[in-house]
């Protein structure tokens, strides 16, 4: 039997109107791996996000999370999926705790088993003082940690970033992509993680490049850049030429 | 370089385990907990809980205290004698609560989409109408609350309610806050954003209550304009108000209760569809708010 990918998505295509956000989009996350999407804003990389979690009906084509159709079994998909929007989205008026214990109980956990993991978890992410606190008083790179944290709470397989380190200083920078890549490394987690800063893509990680809504690259970072150029010359190399569909 | 084998990647058929429970075990979980946030930001927000009072109050010992003697009220039922005003406009002050607050939880579903945390509600991998149904039942919980607060305070008024009155009232307030929360949910679909929101509520509360039982019985306005009765007959507001006029004397309407679940029925289909991925409000809009790519 062969191993199903954490996030399959096959030929997808989204439009809004007459607008094509997404034209015929196909990638796989591989299980453990940490895969980049990379695509300059308006690419459609936050479009593709809403059609994973299913905030957009697939309109076209087919997604799989860890083999479980997200038309066919949404319920089974999504209690497997961990997102960190893009926009914030903790509540600020009430404590981390009370955050995480919603999430935690809007996928079903026990408060019990619920309160142990929560307390796991804002270990892992360095974060236990601030456990009572008000969301408010958090600094962004703070909320950030927190959202992670929540993204975790039900044990999700596969993990969704969209552009997790936006407006964030560099060490806050830092501390994101620590804590993921950790994720991925002792866990077993299977990353997608959309961005447009190179610094946090090594080598050795899967990436697709998305433009207009096609994807125009994907391999290992290391082998998009070709003769030498770096990652960051690459991409702007495929994003000024006209979207041609990667095979 | 992210070369390192992964330490537990999980194996080719083996499922993959989900520490949440998605029975209805899971579900009831899933309510208890979006119940606890709409409680918690209630408590929270403690001018929102007094201001929701402080508004029938006004009109019970301002309004309807100036107005005793110009409005008096015959006998109709559920009343068996002449009534006082202060008496007569009791549920509708009540009703009027859940009104609010069911505008109030639309509302706050309009601004739950702006910040974004509706997207973390909707991921949940509950279905759907059983998340908009949690919202419902959690909006409806803050909403009987302080109907009852206002109940207690007005007890000092002499309202001649029935103490078995404000046990049968329950169900009633029950499903007036049902219809009253469906239809704010159903318009937290249509607003796209915050700031439309105050013509919303000129265009809906406003009609809604003044045409309505509420302030004044409906034999009254019929003196003055049959069309306008037939208004007032078809609101589905005045519904809820006479289904709880009559519950606090112990007493059943049948056509109220009709229409208010009906009503209720009706206005959470249609706000299920606004949800749906495929067909609502997020596949209408041009991309997700707030996001730049």
């Amino acid at each position: 039997m062969t191993e199903s990918a954490a996030l399959d998505v096959a030929g997808v295509s989204h439009r809004f109107g007459s607008r094509a956000a997404l034209s015929d989009v196909s990638l796989a996350v591989a299980r453990g791996r940490f895969t980049a999407l990379l695509g300059p804003n308006g690419a459609g990389k936050t479009t593709l996000f809403s059609v994973i979690t299913r905030l957009y009906a697939n309109q076209d084509g087919r997604v799989s999370i860890l083999g479980h159709a997200l038309d066919k079994e949404p319920s089974r998909a999504l209690a497997r999926l961990g997102v960190v929007f893009q926009a914030r989205t903790l509540d600020t008026d009430l404590t981390v705790a009370q955050n995480l214990l919603y999430h935690a109980s809007l996928h079903g956990i026990t408060r019990k088993a619920a309160k142990a993991r929560v307390a796991t978890l804002l270990d892992r992410v360095g974060l236990a003082d601030r456990r009572d606190d008000k969301v408010r008083t958090l600094s962004g790179g703070q909320s950030r940690r927190i959202e992670i944290a929540r993204s975790l709470v039900h044990e999700p397989r596969l993990l969704l970033l969209d552009e997790p380190t936006v407006g964030l200083d560099l060490e806050s920078r830092a501390d994101i992509v620590r804590i993921v890549r950790a994720l991925v490394r002792e866990e077993g987690l299977s990353v997608l993680w959309a961005t447009h800063i190179f610094e946090e893509i090594e080598a050795g990680d899967d990436a697709v490049v998305l433009h207009k809504g096609r994807i125009v690259a994907r391999g290992t970072a290391g082998s998009i850049a070709q003769g030498g150029e770096t990652l960051e010359a690459a991409f702007r190399r495929l994003v000024a030429e006209p979207p041609r569909q990667a095979a | 370089m992210s070369t390192t084998t992964p330490a537990r990647a999980p194996s080719a058929s083996a499922p993959v385990p989900h520490l949440g429970r998605l029975d209805a075990v899971g579900y009831l979980i899933c309510l208890g907990g979006i119940v606890r946030r709409e409680l918690l930001r209630f408590f929270n927000q403690k001018e929102r809980f007094f201001s929701a009072l402080v508004r029938p109050l006004v009109w019970l010992f301002i309004f309807a205290a100036g107005f005793r003697n110009t409005l008096g009220v015959s006998i109709e039922p559920p009343y068996q004698t002449y009534v006082l005003y202060e008496v007569y406009v009791v549920p509708g002050l009540a009703v009027m609560i859940q009104l609010f607050n069911g505008m109030q939880s639309s509302l706050s579903m309009v601004y739950d989409r702006e910040v974004g945390s509706m997207k973390v509600l909707l991921t949940s991998p509950y279905p759907r109408w059983l998340l908009l149904l949690a919202k419902l039942i959690a909006g409806v919980t803050v909403s009987v609350v302080q109907a009852y607060a206002f109940l207690g305070i007005a007890w000092f008024w002499e309202l001649d309610i029935p103490t078995i009155g404000y046990v049968a009232a329950l169900p009633a307030f029950i499903a007036s806050g049902l219809m009253l929360g469906s239809i704010g949910l159903l318009l937290s679909s249509m607003v796209k954003q915050l700031e439309n929101f105050a013509s919303v509520m000129n265009f809906v509360i406003f009609p809604m209550f003044f045409a309505s039982s509420a302030l004044y019985p409906l034999w009254r306005i019929r003196e003055s304009s049959e069309t306008l009765y037939a208004i007032c007959m078809a609101n589905p507001f005045t519904h809820a108000v006479q289904l709880v006029r009559f519950a606090l004397y112990g007493q059943f309407d049948p056509l109220s209760c009709a229409v208010v679940v009906g009503t209720t029925l009706a206005f959470f289909t249609l706000a299920v569809v606004a949800y749906d991925p495929g067909r609502g409000i997020m596949a209408r809009r041009g991309g997700p708010a707030g996001d730049n790519s």
